[in-house]
């Protein structure tokens, strides 16, 4: 075996790995995990009242 | 209800100090950068606007990509990726005092590039041009940054790493990867050092850099920034979780392996030349899952646009990427690249890239920082965003299409031949025939400079009425409720 069947091999493997993500990324078990981490951006509140200068923040 | 949420807020705050920072110089880098832009435009125009060896255009044009990427860039990264993380992971920074190392650290490497460009100091390659003392600043300034961001996605509060974390995460692996072996290099004295490597060797991995750079550092960490912002703007999730996932790995797979098509037609074999090609026209898929991924937030809620300027820039950006990234991988083919190598037609394809979805981006999400930063609601004006998107809408559309057809007019001229074979025009006339679309491009560049002008003074005004803003308390997690 030469150097290039490892990098055949290597390039093959790789292209599974990328299915595999695919296949785990559209499997319906994921769908609730990924709704609660599409949330972490939307979810968090991070406005700034309206108010005049020196006002304190209300987080 | 208030009582509960109160009583289950840690006391720890973000650390919005070094966000600020790096939020405020990107706008200061910005206006440097882009001006060092106008200036080499119009010397261009008017050669006589050269007059001293410093100020030559051989000396700013890398002063001028250094500042508008590292500088105006990489501020607007470290600004973005350190807000979003913390938001996010809901916690801290970690090891607060080396980020602030990491904002003095970068703003030095920034000043002694300033210097040491328009002196001639230079190792010649493009895009990494600084010498090796810089280069070694440089790597201790990026491993201190991605420990911050790394540590704090370690201490992180949620069961999740949001997407953006990823993008930045990957941008931040991927540039010391790439400035590690590309600034491989053999020190002459203090100001001089000479490549590693040689000949075709050199070349290859001088473009496995540089177009990395562009994958990386003006792609995977601006994807990172929009996939936090626009929804953030939007006020809606993205579009398709699952997509941006699987654009990730897919754009990640890619890229490493595009950048011989900056080298077709040369030493390079022609085979590495080809895989080169393929890898690039393959790019389009994952590119463009970003492009619809972010565009497509906004469905259901396109009224927003009408009325928002921030969410104007952020949509104009993915526009601006998505069509980037189609004549990106259109121009990696032999025979178009024959065509559009060496000519205007790639400076205008990297300003569709640069102008129209790295600044257009890092403006949006700036305008949406600087009032949370300050203690305001909303940005001093904005009616001046509103002018600031068309400015700098026009100036990129100028800019653009000017060179598009220059640069297809030189490809067409240079290739021209006789009967007897001998070429049709000589080079001088093609410069000739150059010139009204170099000014139209100065016309683009001074409207998206003054564009940032306005910003800085709608964003000077923003500090001048509000109050930095250093209590925003870290929230728990919502699931934890």
């Amino acid at each position: 075996m030469d150097i290039n069947d490892l990098r055949s091999i290597t390039t093959v493997l790789l292209f599974a790995a990328f299915i595999a993500i695919v296949a785990w990324a559209y499997s319906g078990k994921r769908k609730q995990a990924f709704d609660e981490a599409a949330s972490l951006a939307v979810g968090d509140d991070d406005e700034v009242p309206r108010g005049g200068k020196g006002r304190s923040i209300d987080y | 209800m208030r009582e509960v949420k109160t009583i289950m807020q840690s006391q720890a705050t973000y650390n919005y100090k070094v966000v600020r920072q790096f939020a405020v110089m990107t706008v200061i880098w910005g206006i440097v950068g882009m001006l060092v832009g106008v200036i080499i435009a119009a010397q261009l125009v008017w050669p006589e606007l050269s007059f001293a060896e410093w100020l030559s255009y051989g000396r700013l044009r890398p002063l001028h990509t250094n500042a508008v990427i590292f500088a105006f860039g990489g501020c607007a990264l470290f600004a973005t990726s350190y807000y979003s993380v913390q938001r996010t992971n809901h916690t801290s920074l970690f090891l607060p005092g080396l980020a602030s190392f990491t904002f003095w650290g970068w703003q030095v490497v920034i000043v002694l590039a300033a210097i040491s460009l328009p002196l001639g100091i230079t190792s010649g390659k493009e895009y990494a041009e600084l010498e090796w003392p810089i280069d070694l600043l440089i790597t201790v300034v990026w491993v201190s940054y991605a420990i911050v961001f790394f540590g704090t996605i370690g201490i992180r509060k949620t069961k999740h790493i949001y997407v953006s974390n990823w993008f930045f995460g990957s941008m931040i692996i991927a540039v010391a990867l790439l400035h590690l072996v590309n600034s491989a290099a053999m020190p002459v004295d203090l100001f001089k050092s000479y490549s590693a490597y040689s000949g075709v060797q050199d070349a290859m991995i001088q473009w496995w850099y540089g177009h990395n750079a562009v994958g990386f550092f003006l792609t995977a960490g601006f994807l990172g920034m929009m996939y936090y912002f626009v929804p953030k703007q939007a006020n809606r999730p993205v579009y398709s979780y699952r997509l941006s996932v699987v654009h990730f790995w897919a754009l990640i797979f890619t890229y490493m392996w595009a950048g011989p098509h900056h080298l077709h037609y040369t030493a390079l074999p022609d085979w590495t030349s080809s895989i080169g090609m393929i890898f690039s026209l393959i790019l389009l898929a994952p590119s463009w899952g970003g492009m619809i991924n972010g565009i497509m937030t906004l469905s259901g809620a396109w009224h927003k646009l009408r009325d928002d300027p921030i969410l104007k820039f952020m949509i104009t950006s993915l526009s601006f990427y998505g069509m980037s990234t189609f004549e990106g991988p259109m121009m990696s083919i032999k025979t178009v690249n024959a065509l559009s190598h060496y000519t205007d037609w790639t400076v205008g394809h990297v300003h569709s890239g640069a102008l129209g979805w790295v600044a257009m981006i890092s403006i949006g999400s700036i305008y949406y920082l600087l009032p949370r930063l300050f203690g305001k609601a909303e940005m001093y004006s904005t009616r001046l965003i509103n002018v600031h998107f068309w400015l700098a809408t026009l100036g990129t559309v100028l800019y653009i299409a000017a060179l598009w057809i220059s640069g297809v007019m030189q490809g067409l001229m240079w290739r021209a031949t006789n009967a007897d074979g001998t070429l049709t025009y000589s080079f001088v006339e093609s410069v000739k025939a150059s010139y009204p679309f170099w000014t139209i491009r100065v016309v683009g560049g001074v409207l998206f400079l003054v564009g940032m002008l306005l910003m800085a003074y709608n964003m000077f005004k923003t500090i001048a009425a509000g109050r930095a803003v250093d209590d925003a308390k870290v929230l728990e997690p919502a699931h934890a409720h």
